[in-house]
């Protein structure tokens, strides 16, 4: 489905991506782990088209996406939720979600999609006339994964869903990504909690300073005595 | 009394014009944070606009004031594109004195092309005035006020019912995040600036009719003021624009009506002093959350 190869990124003079190749299977959720400024948000960024790339392949069921503006990218079924939410404050939960479905003009089937948020995320339905700007930070989260959503995504790229939540909120909510994996979206996850990541993913990925340094399945990475010390806390 | 209700209809007429234009202001601050001072000589185009199709092509104040509508919708896509959108990711500075450049740029090509002695706009609508009690309202003042809330309706219902109306608002609130909806934001930001300067143009055509007279400067005094009325409403809040509008355009009036008309100016500025040092966000305007 989504295939990277000797990605390079640039930010003026430093190099924040180093030769990153990954892959993501149809149906898998795959999880990109690693610290603080390891490069995790930018390579998300790089695949949904935010940030330009100094080289390298981005390639969605085969079709490169280098030089693809993102909005088109999302035409295509790249669907980002990103850091720190960013849901559209002054606007309606109900709204917001219509953001989601911006390029699409299939009316009856964005009502179906809105159910099946809704289904996902019950509060979003109970609070859909309520401004987004007040709701808690899990909710937003589940907006934000809402919102995305509703472009029908191929592919969903997640930044960092537990940052900021409670321990039960964040169980909630990767239950709930896992749901919508299952019910036929892929999922690249990038996280600092690994220890949550590893448990649903597939796959993984270790990113240190901008390179790709361990790569395994989601039990082999969880188990790997490198990972448990870096990551893991032992 | 009478005087009181008198100067309170000769505020809404004006503040009605204000708001139109403070609207432009504060629709493009909203969405890439720029004061567009080139915003005032686009209703002083307008003006222009309308003058030539009344007295060159006999037209009517409505046909006349949607032509000026539709050409200023088209200069200023042209002007952001030209102007403001190679600096799309310059330091805000630049695009402001960008914006002065333009501005002079404006008025003085107008300079050159058309004179800079005013005219006098013909009186498309007749003044006919009625008394209403002891308050007197002329056909000019009751169709620049009906028009102007006719197009703020409209505004309002384009902000919020369509969807380029939410797109508008989902750039001004995160960039970032609305193209990751999918949206394009670069023409998002071409509307924005098509639909101010829309309103600024039919701004020009009300004024140039109101005062009777145009000159290739006349943007940059209410242009000043429009951008205060903005900032009193509370910059980027589209209701606060219109708040602010009529606001200034009562004190303005009521200055004149009671005290003196050679201070109107200086109240209004002193109002925008008052404002930054008690209410910097405006009256609606909220406290930017800055993330660190």
């Amino acid at each position: 489905m989504l295939e990277i190869k000797n990605l390079n990124l640039h930010y003026g003079v430093i190099h924040a991506l180093k030769d990153i190749s990954l892959t993501v299977n149809d149906g898998e959720i795959v999880t990109l782990i690693g610290a603080n400024g390891a490069g995790k948000t930018s390579t998300l960024r790089a695949i949904s088209g935010l940030e330009k790339i100094t080289n390298g392949e981005i390639l969605l069921d085969g079709k490169s996406m280098v030089g693809v503006p993102a909005p088109k990218r999302v035409s295509m079924g790249i669907s980002q939720v990103p850091e720190g939410r960013r849901i559209f404050p002054d606007m309606s939960v109900l709204e917001n979600l219509e953001m989601g479905a911006y390029l699409r003009n299939d009316k009856s089937e964005i009502k179906k999609d809105m159910e099946m948020v809704y289904s996902h995320f019950p509060i979003l339905g109970i609070r859909n006339k309520q401004l987004a700007g007040t709701l808690s930070g899990g909710e937003q989260q589940m907006l934000a994964m809402g919102r995305a959503l509703m472009s029908r995504p191929k592919i969903l790229l997640l930044d960092e869903p537990s940052m900021g939540l409670a321990p039960i909120l964040v169980q909630e909510i990767f239950n709930i990504i896992k749901l919508i994996n299952a019910t036929g979206t892929t999922v690249l996850l990038v996280e600092q909690n690994a220890n949550m990541a590893l448990s649903i993913a597939d796959r993984g990925y270790v990113i240190e300073t901008g390179s790709i340094v361990l790569s395994g399945t989601g039990k082999e990475l969880a188990s790997s005595e490198a990972v448990r010390k870096a990551y893991l806390g032992g | 009394m009478s005087q009181f209700l008198q100067q309170i209809v000769n505020g809404l007429s004006l503040g009605s014009i204000y708001a139109l234009l403070a609207l432009g202001y504060t629709m493009v601050y909203g969405i890439i944070k720029l004061i567009n001072f080139a915003h005032a000589d686009i209703y002083m185009l307008g003006a222009y606009i309308g003058f030539a199709c009344i007295t060159m092509f006999g037209l009517g104040f409505f046909p006349a004031m949607i032509i000026s509508m539709v050409l200023c919708a088209i200069i200023g896509i042209v002007m952001e594109r030209i102007a403001y959108k190679p600096l799309r990711n310059s330091p805000r500075i630049t695009l402001l004195i960008t914006a002065i450049g333009v501005s002079f740029f404006m008025e003085y090509i107008m300079v050159y092309f058309v004179g800079a002695n005013v005219r006098a706009f013909p009186d498309v609508i007749p003044k006919t005035q009625y008394h209403l009690g002891s308050v007197v309202i002329n056909l000019q003042q009751i169709v620049i006020l009906f028009t102007t809330i006719a197009l703020m309706l409209l505004l309002q219902f384009i902000v919020h019912k369509t969807k380029i109306g939410k797109a508008m608002r989902a750039v001004s609130a995160d960039r970032d995040a609305a193209e990751l909806m999918g949206i394009n934001v670069n023409r998002t930001i071409s509307t924005t600036f098509a639909i101010g300067s829309a309103l600024a143009g039919a701004g020009g055509v009300m004024v140039g009719m109101f005062y009777n007279s145009i000159n290739p400067l006349m943007g940059m005094m209410p242009g000043l003021k429009c951008f205060v009325a903005a900032v009193f409403g509370g910059i980027g809040v589209i209701p606060g624009a219109m708040i602010g509008g009529f606001g200034i355009g009562f004190i303005e009036t009521m200055v004149s009506g009671y005290g003196s008309s050679m201070y109107k100016d200086a109240v209004v500025f002193a109002i925008l002093i008052l404002v930054l040092i008690f209410k910097p966000a405006g009256l609606l305007g909220k406290n930017t959350r800055e993330k660190v």
